[in-house]
């Protein structure tokens, strides 16, 4: 089998997996921030409840992001060596970057939030909670940092050395911060951070109809469900509105890539909004398609007659895969769609005071659990098929990445011991969530469990 | 240039020797886990390491980074050169951080059994692997002109690596021991004790070996200087022992952490300048100086890590303060 497909499922089986968690984290992460600062403010023990039990939540869920981070950090030297040499002198420095600024401020932190409420004040306990979601959120930072600097690569040359005879090109840092801010850097880290927190408020809002559904720990879930609603509604808003900006960038800056999202062939002005479509790339022209006309034009320049540049300016080998690009973009869309009307709809019964009555919402909220963790698959995989046939966006093709000293049989090995081990890790961190929700919170003072 | 190349081997040798001492104590932990007859004894063990655990694995993260950002076709090169080695160690790494958490969540006897095996297996794992990846950098690797690595998965499983292996699992063993008869109290630190007395004469005599074969036939350029740090972690050996004989827990735990520094400087002596020495042809070697990113990057790292690492101390110091309290063993 071919070696780059081969390393190219494996990165893409350990990043999918591992991206399942993080966003989630983040999410929980803040809103257990909340919980601990309005127990601050006014002793409310109903706040403390509500911290204390999504607190074990995000335990559970936290670890298996570690576990599965490790093999992050050394995936690059393992199955991608020639594109660590290539990219090493800037590639490197965000990572570790990560490590020292965020990694070890979240997990120093985590130890008090999990395992130390009785050993320290009740402040340093809600400052802990604050460093744990703002590590989360920095290390977000310095990954997109690296990300973004792979799709729109800034402060940089090539040279290329010779190395015991054999040439071979680098990039070579020019500027530090040209390439930390990189043109996509900002715009991608807002779209990222907004949708890990859509994963956290949809993921407390769901589970807990879910608990109401079920008649489990009623109480505790309809606060928990009051408890997020308004954040919900924000921070989809929010994701919606930066998205939107981050498209824009796209357009200016990897023009192939948004033509692929929208499933455009031709370049022109007034160009169509396509809402299905199967793109046919051999035949340069898509099947079944329903459009809207000048709404790509629209959304990119605020009037209908900007020109957008359509895929076949560009080489076929340097197009990416377009019906892979329109559809993971599309469906990161369209589910972003349902999550404003599911938000939507959960702010108007709070305001009629009707949260928990509907079952019909009960159980739209609750079916929408997994959409935004699919959500956030879709936008990554869209980013990243987006970006090829290059691993560095006009710079390294994805092929000249890999790792020539390692078989394909040693890679197709390491394949089926991450498949194994993740589904494993999955089907334990849904048992145990499970465990959690059937448990429920730990009983309010003077109450009975 | 030169000077900053040295200084980020040096930044580099920091991070791999604060991994060795803060992981090694966990890693041990996990090695005498399944010696620990008792289930409550076996859960002290997890809790005395609890809080710590995820901190010290962020070392090795931070060294992954910092390596791929100064040395990039080193990181390149060992890591897809012990490509299956590095992946038995994901594993084992990826099972015991899993376990520490998940262990305590369910109460049956099954689940608990299952997770004290993976947590054990998975700290065994990277602590015989660390060494044998050290033992096959100190013989070198055959690597071609762009620095790929050409030797195949059974040659990294030579005599010397698999001897150093062994060094690394004694080494975090006495220190995991240590850290527990610290810890701990009543019967089960007596037990620790007992261990680490005996896992002592084990890693003398192997750390004795290792040092002796290495400095017999892998040293490249430097000889007096790698030998004598070798010597000194031999002598510091004896200075944990002295304070254990004693009684002196806390201390002889620091003493062992300072040797755990000694056989990493030693390393890092005995390698310098190379990074990887290739055994085929000396002029293939990668080094600090042909191997560094550009001045920029080094520079521009140098900054992160002069704000960074105090943090990161004040941070480990911090948390070690706030669970500085003996850990009891749970009722049941």
């Amino acid at each position: 089998m071919d070696v780059v497909l081969l390393a190219r499922i494996q990165f893409g089986l350990t990043i999918g997996f591992h991206y399942v968690f993080p966003p989630l984290t983040i999410g929980l992460a803040w809103m257990i921030f909340l919980y601990n600062t309005r127990y601050q403010e006014n002793d409310n023990p109903v706040f403390l409840q509500l911290a204390r039990f999504w607190t074990r939540i995000f335990a559970i869920s936290f670890v298996v992001g570690v576990a599965t981070g490790i093999t992050m950090e050394f995936q690059f030297g393992t199955n991608w060596a020639g594109y660590s040499r290539f990219v090493g002198d800037i590639f490197g420095a965000p990572l570790a970057a990560e490590g020292v600024f965020a990694f070890f401020l979240e997990s120093s932190f985590l130890g008090i939030l999990l395992y130390g409420r009785k050993k320290v004040s009740p402040r340093m306990y809600w400052f802990s909670s604050l460093m744990v979601a703002l590590g989360a959120t920095m290390s977000a930072f310095w990954i997109v940092v690296a990300n973004s600097w792979q799709q729109t690569p800034a402060g940089y040359k090539v040279a290329t050395e010779m190395v015991n005879g054999v040439p071979v090109a680098k990039a070579v840092l020019t500027n530090f911060w040209e390439a930390v801010f990189n043109p996509s850097t900002l715009p991608r880290y807002f779209h990222v951070i907004t949708a890990a927190l859509c994963v956290g408020v949809f993921f407390i809002l769901g589970t807990s109809a879910w608990q109401i559904l079920k008649g489990r720990h009623k109480d505790f879930a309809m606060r928990s469900m009051r408890s997020v609603i308004v954040p919900t509604f924000g921070v989809v808003l929010l994701t919606m509105f930066v998205g939107h900006h981050h498209g824009f960038q796209v357009s200016q800056t990897q023009p192939a890539k948004l033509a692929a999202f929208e499933g455009l062939w031709e370049t022109q002005t007034h160009a169509p909004m396509m809402l299905f479509g199967l793109p046919d790339q051999k035949n340069e022209k898509n099947d079944f398609a329903i459009t809207i006309p000048g709404m790509v034009s629209l959304f990119i320049g605020g009037k209908f007659d900007t020109e957008v540049q359509g895929l076949k300016a560009f080489a076929p080998e340097d197009r990416p895969p377009v019906a892979a690009s329109f559809w993971s973009f599309h469906l990161m869309f369209y589910i972003g769609m349902w999550m404003a009307l599911v938000s939507f709809v959960g702010v108007v019964l709070w305001l009629m005071k009707k949260l928990g009555e509907h079952k019909a919402y009960l159980w739209a909220a609750a079916l929408t659990v997994p959409l935004p963790f699919l959500a956030n698959e879709f936008g990554w995989i869209a980013a990243e098929v987006g970006r090829q046939p290059w691993v560095v966006y006009g710079e390294l093709r994805t092929a000249d990445a890999i790792s020539a000293s390692v078989p394909g049989g040693q890679v197709l090995a390491s394949i089926i011991m991450f498949s194994l081990i993740y589904s494993l890790l999955f089907g334990l961190w849904i048992y145990l969530l499970k465990r959690q929700f059937h448990k429920g919170p730990e009983p309010l003072e003077g109450e009975v469990a | 240039m030169e000077a900053l190349q040295v200084a980020w081997f040096l930044i580099l040798g920091i991070l791999v020797v604060g991994y060795s001492i803060l992981d090694g104590f966990d890693l041990g932990v996990g090695f005498w886990h399944l010696f620990a007859k008792k289930k409550n004894e076996r859960s002290a063990f997890i809790h005395s390491i609890e809080p710590f655990w995820d901190g010290n694995e962020v070392w090795l993260l931070t060294a992954g980074g910092a390596l791929f950002a100064a040395f990039p076709p080193v990181y390149a090169t060992v890591f897809s050169g012990l490509y299956l080695a590095m992946m038995l160690v994901l594993l084992g790494l990826i099972f015991r951080a899993v376990a520490i958490e998940y262990r305590n969540k369910v109460d049956s006897p099954a689940w608990i059994r299952a997770w004290d095996f993976a947590f054990s297996l998975g700290s065994i794992l990277p602590s015989i692997l660390y060494g044998v990846a050290i033992g096959n950098l100190l013989r070198g690797l055959e690597l071609n002109a762009i620095g790929d690595y050409t030797g195949g998965f059974f040659a990294l499983l030579n005599p010397f690596a698999l001897l150093c292996g062994l060094v690394g699992l004694a080494m975090f063993a006495l220190h995991g021991a240590l850290y527990l008869s610290m810890r701990l109290d009543g019967d089960i630190a007596a037990d620790a004790r007992r261990w680490a007395a005996k896992t002592w004469w084990i890693l003398l005599v192997l750390l004795v070996a290792a040092v002796g074969w290495g400095g017999a036939a892998y040293l490249r350029e430097m000889k007096a200087v790698p030998l004598g740090l070798a010597g000194l972690a031999v002598a510091e050996l004896f200075v944990t022992r002295l304070f254990f004989a004693k009684g002196k827990k806390t201390k002889a735990f620091l003493s062992s952490s300072f040797g755990i520094a000694l056989v990493m400087l030693a390393v890092a002596a005995a390698l310098f300048p190379n990074m990887v020495p290739a055994s085929n042809d000396p002029n293939l070697s990668l080094t600090v100086f042909n191997s560094s990113s550009s001045q920029l990057t080094l520079t521009a790292m140098l900054v992160i890590a002069l704000i960074g690492m105090p943090l990161v101390l004040g941070y480990t110091w911090f948390i070690h303060h706030i669970f500085k309290d003996k850990v009891a063993v749970p009722e049941k």
